[in-house]
């Protein structure tokens, strides 16, 4: 795991000047990344240790800064801890200890407010420039709405590569396997709930959220009830949806995958049931499939009522399995 | 009752009252409020628990097993709010009533008939919470923080607010108390420099409380007439905004979180020195710290909304202000550890209670400012890295204090000396059993589990089911606790001496144990030596 390969490629230009220093910080920090990094993937698994690293252009941000600052933690820890178990063993009264009469000493104390500062400093530079590539929306080349219920997710395709896109647009809830197994006194098992060998207990939605790599990918992010907060791990962020409230951020994924996530702001009672799931696709399979959508739903007499249940989008079609409007 | 058995050297009528009700409803003595605040916050701290309890049994295994996913979050919500509103804040409340008289040589709390006043009313202010529990449709289900839209779905919200309202009354009442006790009623020559750390940080504390707790009054008085009155200031389909609220209520609740620290710090302040031999270290640098942190507190509050979507401005100003808060905190840390150093030092429970507070705390002060980094804060937010990092500030951090305080004081309240073995065994029993209980949660959190979810993927299966053993062995090592305090109160042989610990220094050790029923009737003649902080001459 190299700090090259977590650095953003947003173009910057002191995101170069950071990155020697990056490289050096993370380099002696290979000791904590190894307890985490090294088995860095996509979701969450048993006895994961630390954040995952995350699959975006911008996630190695958070990934970073939380190593960055644990390892500085950890360092300050051991120093401060060190200091008084030393003092705890030598300043004994049973090994004779004589309590000296000092209770002052400005250069010490000089000292220790300075040196935290400077740590201050380091880190807060180094946040600044995540945050602020992090806030920059601009140049998306796909927009896709997002709205919280009640208790679960509806995506709308807002544009795609300057067109406009209609008509795309779905909820997406617990799956019903999960649904059925979470249930009081079910008497169902939570592990017998798998997609494939992996267990998706309460992590699996009937329709996913489909968006391609490599492309920049604008969210409007909103509710119609409560407050929830759209959350992807592998992403590097969570943001609120909030009703009255448009909330922007953006993605750009690395790699084709399943990315799966959960609603992170308390929203009733089945705040604990309403997962996320992205399902990451190339350009080329995105536009099939994008097309396939509209193609189902274009034949359809605009219906006034039940636009958002539209049972004819339930289908996610597999990558590749559409044809061109 | 070991208290009327006090060796008096004074008049008859320096007595307690002997009857019953006379004694303990009409008190306005401030050793006899003390120990009803004290004794209130140990049973909300075991209400509070049992809630716990009930959280950590529902996500031993994935699945729910024992509860609807909608009783789960009022046990959420009414453990934050019985810990925070009834254990943590009255216990600070009961220490301060008990010895800041004793320590600047008062007779009293300057206002002792709203001191009565102020503690009776917590007890309906909690049965009407705790009622909610009873209640068709539930008690209030939307966390403590009551976020509105989802508060206002609440049936119960209505006797929230006013349970609030009047905890916030007696919050208040209790900080002027306090406030006009230190200004007003110290001995001569207890100069403001001269008092111990604690008074100092009440004195503090008592300003935050003053400024804040209208603020909340304020929010959910808005959240009231949102429901009931038709207004729109938090509605959006009124024109309102939710994010508002949240706003208004992190202006109060930052403030609160160190409203629950600063008196901690005092109590460690003051036993450190004790247990070291030696006087504290830096004692100006420790109250100018407690100062600056209080003045951070209301500048920092929208670290809490770091996922609201604020402008970029704003995430920056309140990353690097809460930064900024690490430096004193820091001094404080440091300045513990000064004293320690060429001390001559001794390990009795309060002291190793201290200890553990000055290394957990310090922990939880590490994921606070791993928390402070916004871009790692879009992860961290409102997952069980979280969760970990308040508990180690509240509960090793707060509660570690409270209980160093209870085995530092009690002999002087008491009058009996406590069981140091079993007083160890709870102080071993409790450091193991936290960190088995919150450690883990950073994991949890670091993985990707949200906070108050009652259910959870079999991938953060393992790490709950350890942390919820943990948490079972900690409710349950706080019996021992209960157990130590009974014995001391009621059964000990071992009679306290006046000064209790050898290192002890100031004013309360002056006094016989138990002190009698009136104390300092004559204002004491302060000598520096004497006091723990006196003779800092810098």
């Amino acid at each position: 795991m190299t700090s090259g390969s977590i650095r953003t490629d947003a173009p910057r230009t002191h995101r170069g000047r950071t990155a020697g220093i990056r490289r050096i910080v993370a380099a002696s920090l290979a000791l904590v990344l190894a307890l985490g990094a090294g088995l860095a993937q996509a979701d969450p698994h048993p006895w994961q240790l630390n954040m995952t690293r995350g699959s975006t252009t911008w996630s190695g941000e958070a990934y970073f800064l939380n190593n960055v600052a644990l390892g500085v933690c950890v360092v300050i820890g051991v120093l401060v801890f060190g200091a008084m178990f030393i003092a705890m063993f030598r300043f004994r009264k049973s090994r004779g200890a004589v309590a000296e009469k000092w209770s002052h000493n400005t250069t010490v104390e000089i000292i220790w407010t300075a040196i935290p500062v400077i740590i201050l400093v380091v880190l807060a530079w180094m946040s600044t420039g995540g945050l602020v590539s992090f806030a920059n929306t601009t140049g998306a080349q796909m927009t896709v709405k997002v709205t919280g219920y009640q208790w679960k997710w509806r995506y709308d395709y807002v544009d795609y590569l300057g067109k406009p896109v209609s008509k795309v647009d779905y909820m997406s809830k617990l799956d019903a396997l999960s649904d059925k197994t979470r249930q009081l006194d079910s008497g169902m098992d939570p592990y017998a709930v798998k997609t494939g060998d992996e267990n998706t207990y309460l992590l699996n939605v009937d329709k996913p959220l489909v968006l391609p790599i490599h492309t920049k990918i604008r969210f409007v992010i909103t509710s119609d009830d409560v407050i929830h907060s759209w959350w992807v791990p592998e992403f590097g962020w969570k943001m609120d949806a909030i009703p009255g409230i448009v909330n922007t951020a953006w993605t750009n994924i690395s790699k084709p995958g399943t990315y799966r996530g959960q609603c992170a702001e308390l929203c009733g009672q089945d705040h604990g049931f309403m997962p996320i799931v992205v399902k990451a696709v190339s350009p080329e399979d995105f536009a099939k499939w994008l097309a396939a959508q509209q193609q189902a739903n274009a034949p359809a007499a605009p219906a006034p009522a039940a636009s958002a249940a539209a049972p004819a989008t339930a289908q996610v079609a597999p990558a590749g399995s559409g044809e061109h409007g | 009752m070991a208290h009327e058995a006090a060796h008096d050297h004074h008049d008859d009528h320096h007595h307690a009252p002997q009857g019953f009700f006379q004694r303990w409803v009409m008190s306005t003595n401030h050793k006899d409020i003390g120990t009803l605040y004290l004794i209130f916050s140990l049973t909300m701290f075991f209400i509070g628990g049992s809630f716990a309890m009930v959280i950590r049994a529902e996500l031993f295994k994935p699945g729910l097993q024992l509860v609807q996913p909608y009783f789960f979050n009022e046990m959420t919500t009414m453990h934050a709010l019985v810990m925070i509103f009834g254990a943590i804040m009255p216990s600070f409340v009961g220490l301060g009533n008990w010895m800041i008289p004793l320590m600047i040589g008062a007779p009293d709390m300057a206002l002792p008939r709203m001191n009565n006043l102020s503690f009776w009313i917590l007890p309906f202010a909690f049965a009407l919470l705790l009622s909610t529990l009873f209640l068709p449709g539930g008690g209030p289900a939307g966390g403590w923080t009551m976020y509105p839209p989802l508060s206002l779905q609440s049936g119960s919200l209505a006797y929230a607010v006013f349970a609030i309202h009047l905890m916030g009354i007696s919050s208040i009442m209790g900080a002027i108390n306090i406030i006009a006790t230190i200004l007003n009623m110290r001995a001569p020559g207890m100069d403001l420099l001269k008092m111990p750390v604690f008074v100092w940080s009440w004195l503090i504390t008592a300003f935050l409380l003053i400024a804040v707790m209208p603020v909340l009054a304020g929010a959910v008085t808005m959240l009231l007439t949102d429901k009931y009155f038709g207004t729109s200031f938090f509605n959006p389909h009124g024109g309102g905004d939710p994010v508002l609220y949240q706003h208004v209520f992190w202006f109060f609740g930052h403030p609160e979180v160190y409203i629950m620290i600063l008196p901690a710090f005092g109590i460690i302040s003051e036993i450190i020195p004790t247990f070291a031999r030696k006087p504290i270290f830096g004692y100006r640098a420790m109250v100018y710290a407690i100062a600056c942190i209080a003045f951070l507190s209301f500048i920092v509050w929208a670290h809490h909304m770091f996922a609201v979507g604020m402008p970029v401005g704003a995430d920056i100003f309140f990353m690097y202000a809460t930064m900024l808060i690490a430096v004193p905190t820091g001094v404080k840390v440091f300045n513990w550890v000064a004293t320690m150093w060429g001390g001559s030092m001794t390990f009795e429970t309060p002291m190793l209670f201290a200890i553990a507070f000055v290394i957990l705390f310090t922990i939880g002060g590490f994921s606070g400012l791993m928390l402070a980094l916004v871009p790692a804060d879009f992860q961290y937010h409102d997952t069980y890295f979280v969760v970990a990092h308040f508990h180690y500030v509240l509960v090793t951090g707060a509660a570690f204090a409270i209980m160093a305080a209870t085995y530092y004081w009690l002999p002087k309240w008491t009058g009996h000396m406590y069981s140091e073995f079993w007083g160890k065994v709870h102080f071993w029993c409790s450091v193991v059993f936290v960190n088995v209980l919150f450690f883990p949660q950073h994991f949890l959190g670091l993985a990707g589990m949200p906070r108050r979810i009652p259910d959870y993927n079999v991938a953060f299966a393992d790490f709950n089911m350890i942390s919820s053993i943990g948490g079972f062995l900690f409710g349950a090592s706080q019996l021992i606790f209960l157990g130590v305090i009974v014995h001391c109160a009621f059964f000990s042989k071992k009679k306290a001496t006046d000064r209790v610990w050898e290192g002890a220094r100031g004013l309360e050790w002056t006094l016989p144990s138990p002190p009698p029923h009136h104390s300092f009737t004559v204002p004491p003649v302060v000598h520096d030596e004497e006091l723990a902080h006196g003779h800092v001459s810098d």
